[in-house]
């Protein structure tokens, strides 16, 4: 980015320094502080480091940065990638990140859903994707029907094109706002935030899955080039052409998001025979599904932050057998507010050992014991192994679901595990 | 009870537009304090595009967003059941944009009244800020007293009408309008505490049974209580 006005190298150049000194301090990944410094410098900064590229951004409540680190992967095959890998996904993250690649042509850049509407204006992106859309952390977060119509504003405004989850109506909605897309049936498990139409309020009509159109308005779901079929785990491509996925990633939810990203992959000419081994690499995300072994047992760690992102979770645990932790913090991070927690159904961890953790716990206790789930009380994952192992001395394995700060405070106390 | 049958029958109406957070709590407490009881419980959930039973004994309305707000009180005001349920003395427990919408009038996103299903003699607008975080509230002395907890995230302020009477004083927190916290008249109760206003408050879901059933045994404690009063500490 030799072309860069010499006062926005400047605040690129500052903001490096400050994040090498938050990493070197260990007061973080240095994302943020970084494109803070710059940005004060510049303020134009984020338009003008995206200048010239093709960049990719990413947005929804759930599967940003596992999506992220997917499409990012697939487009190496173009060469270098600009990307916001640890999840700073506000504009001082993208302003790092970019700084951070000045030679890299293509970039892909999770952004959080409240902000997706200034870089879309500020960055002129080749392609926007959508996932999904469901309540989270709404003591912070703005509504999800005023999402979608800022999404679907700002999508009318630019000439980007958007791959989205057609089988999400909230999403899809949104997604018709822009001249050209693509439409992957990427499934949506989690339904309780649009039974009601986008478009009129209309109860809609769901079935057959994945279809669903408003019998009031007339919306509906729009026509598919790609698809998921979780039951052969495989991608249908527009050429009819099966995929088998075979991720390192576990659930419906990764295959999801693989459809996706071999979707963006596609509009940047990568066909799926080029971008599919490169998903197939990866094996984690930022710490999430990682696998740590503590005293010969080996602990999955499951991140989720919402209630679709707990059902999600539910359905990848381990055969019943295998014991299953659940933290629950309420920081700023993670909302202050734990009533989502009711939103959940536990009743599939019956015949399970579940143990709750956590600053909320009682709240987590008294769900489960209105949902009828015996459950045990913990202060640490190291507590729940050593009396695990004393009772089953052959235990192998133990899965852990925590909300965000929960599962950064388990990340740190395994040594920030990636 | 239902004249009909000896089966405590709780409805909960709109879970499709009204249920933003948590507010399916409240049904599964009632449900699990009424069996502990040995009392038998139907829970019916009716969808903005069924009619609303008129035959139930508690009546649950959960929060919303701005438009589905909006939607709900025009199904409900054509419907006509919820009102007639309230007329034949069936309890209800309103929450958030549930509470709003059962009284006289309430505000749309431009602060518009709009007219309510009017069991409840309240009106509701937008007041300047938004009223979130924890919120603490004594119990109107009437409804036998005690504290409870809750959390709260709303823009609305409430006027509580001569036919009604506040629920509680709150003690942190805004509610109706920083003095008092939700309203009832009759059998018809409703709060800003949102979600699992009951699952925090068990002795608030007592009080709802005691509306249909009469004198309940007392339980022994459990988890509710224990949430009960650790809230208490954190918001005190």
């Amino acid at each position: 980015m030799s072309e860069l006005p010499l006062r926005a190298q400047l605040a690129a150049v500052l903001g490096k320094g400050a994040a090498s000194l938050s990493r070197a301090t260990g007061r973080g990944d240095g994302s943020v502080i970084g494109g803070r410094i710059a940005l004060k410098v510049e303020p134009d900064l984020l338009a003008k480091l995206a200048r010239g590229r093709r960049l990719a951004l990413v947005s929804a409540t759930n599967g940003k940065t596992t999506t992220t680190r997917l499409i990012a992967a697939a487009l190496r095959e173009l060469g270098p990638v600009a990307t916001n890998e640890h999840g700073a996904n506000m504009p001082t993250g993208h302003i790092t990140a970019l700084s951070n690649a000045p030679d890299a042509r293509n970039g892909v850049l999770e952004v959080d859903e409240k902000y997706l509407p200034r870089v879309l204006r500020d960055t002129n992106p080749a392609v926007v994707v959508l996932m999904n859309l469901s309540r989270d952390q709404m003591d912070r977060a703005s509504e999800i029907n005023l999402l979608a119509k800022k999404w679907r504003e700002a999508l009318a405004l630019s000439e980007t094109h958007v791959v989205a989850n057609a089988d999400d109506p909230l999403v899809a909605w949104a997604g018709m706002g822009a001249h050209y897309a693509t439409w992957v049936s990427a499934g949506q498990r989690w339904k309780e935030d649009s039974w009601c139409c986008p478009e009129c309020g209309g109860h809609l009509k769901r079935e057959p899955e994945p279809h669903w159109e408003c019998p009031e308005c007339g919306m509906r779901r729009p026509e598919t080039t790609w698809a998921v079929d979780n039951r052969t785990d495989a991608v249908v491509d527009p050429y009819e052409q099966r995929w088998p996925l075979r991720l390192n990633l576990p659930g419906d939810a990764n295959r999801a998001n693989a459809a996706i990203a071999m979707a963006t992959a596609a509009a940047y000419g990568i066909p799926p025979e080029r971008s599919l081994p490169r998903l197939q690499e990866i094996r984690s995300v930022a710490g999430r599904y990682t696998s740590v072994v503590t005293d010969g047992v080996e602990v999955r760690l499951l991140l989720a932050k919402n209630p679709a992102g707990w059902l999600e979770s539910f359905a990848v645990l381990d055969p019943p057998r295998v014991p299953v932790i659940l933290s629950v913090n309420a920081q700023i991070p993670d909302g202050k507010d734990t009533s989502w927690l009711w939103d959940v159904d536990y009743t599939v961890l019956r015949g399970r050992r579940v143990f709750v953790m956590g600053e909320r716990r009682t709240d987590l206790a008294l769900r489960l014991e209105t949902d009828e789930v015996p459950f045990e009380v913990a202060d640490k994952v190291s507590d729940v192994i050593t009396r695990l192992k004393a009772e089953q001395p052959d235990i192998t394995k133990v899965d852990v679901i925590a909300n965000y700060t929960a599962f950064q405070q388990i990340r740190a106390a395994y040594g920030r595990v990636q | 009870m239902s004249d009909t049958s000896s089966v405590l029958r709780i409805v909960w109406i709109y879970p499709d537009l009204l249920s933003t957070y948590g507010d399916q709590g409240n049904a599964l407490i009632l449900r699990r304090r009424a069996e502990l009881r040995g009392i038998k419980t139907e829970l019916v959930r009716v969808l903005s595009s069924d009619p609303v039973p008129v035959e139930g004994d508690v009546y649950l309305l959960g929060g919303g967003e701005d438009r589905p707000q909006i939607l709900a009180a025009d199904r409900l005001r054509s419907d006509g059941g919820l009102k007639r349920a309230a007329e034949r003395g069936a309890a209800v427990f309103a929450v958030c944009a549930g509470y709003q919408i059962i009284g006289e009038s309430y505000g749309d996103d431009a602060d518009n009244p709009l007219p309510g299903v009017g069991i409840l003699d309240v009106r509701s607008g937008r007041g300047e800020t938004r009223a979130v975080g924890e919120i603490v509230a004594d119990i109107a002395p009437e409804l036998g007293g005690g504290r409870i907890t809750g959390f709260e995230n709303h823009q609305g302020r409430t006027a509580v009408g001569p036919s009604a009477v506040p629920l509680s004083r709150t003690v942190t927190g805004v509610g109706n309008d920083g003095h008092t916290e939700g309203a009832y008249q009759g059998q018809v109760i409703g709060t800003y505490l949102h979600g699992p206003a009951l699952p925090r408050n068990p002795h608030l879901a007592d009080l709802l049974l005691r509306m249909r059933v009469g004198e309940i045994p007392p339980l022994p404690p459990s988890w509710g209580e224990t949430l009960h009063q650790e809230r208490l500490a954190a918001a005190l």
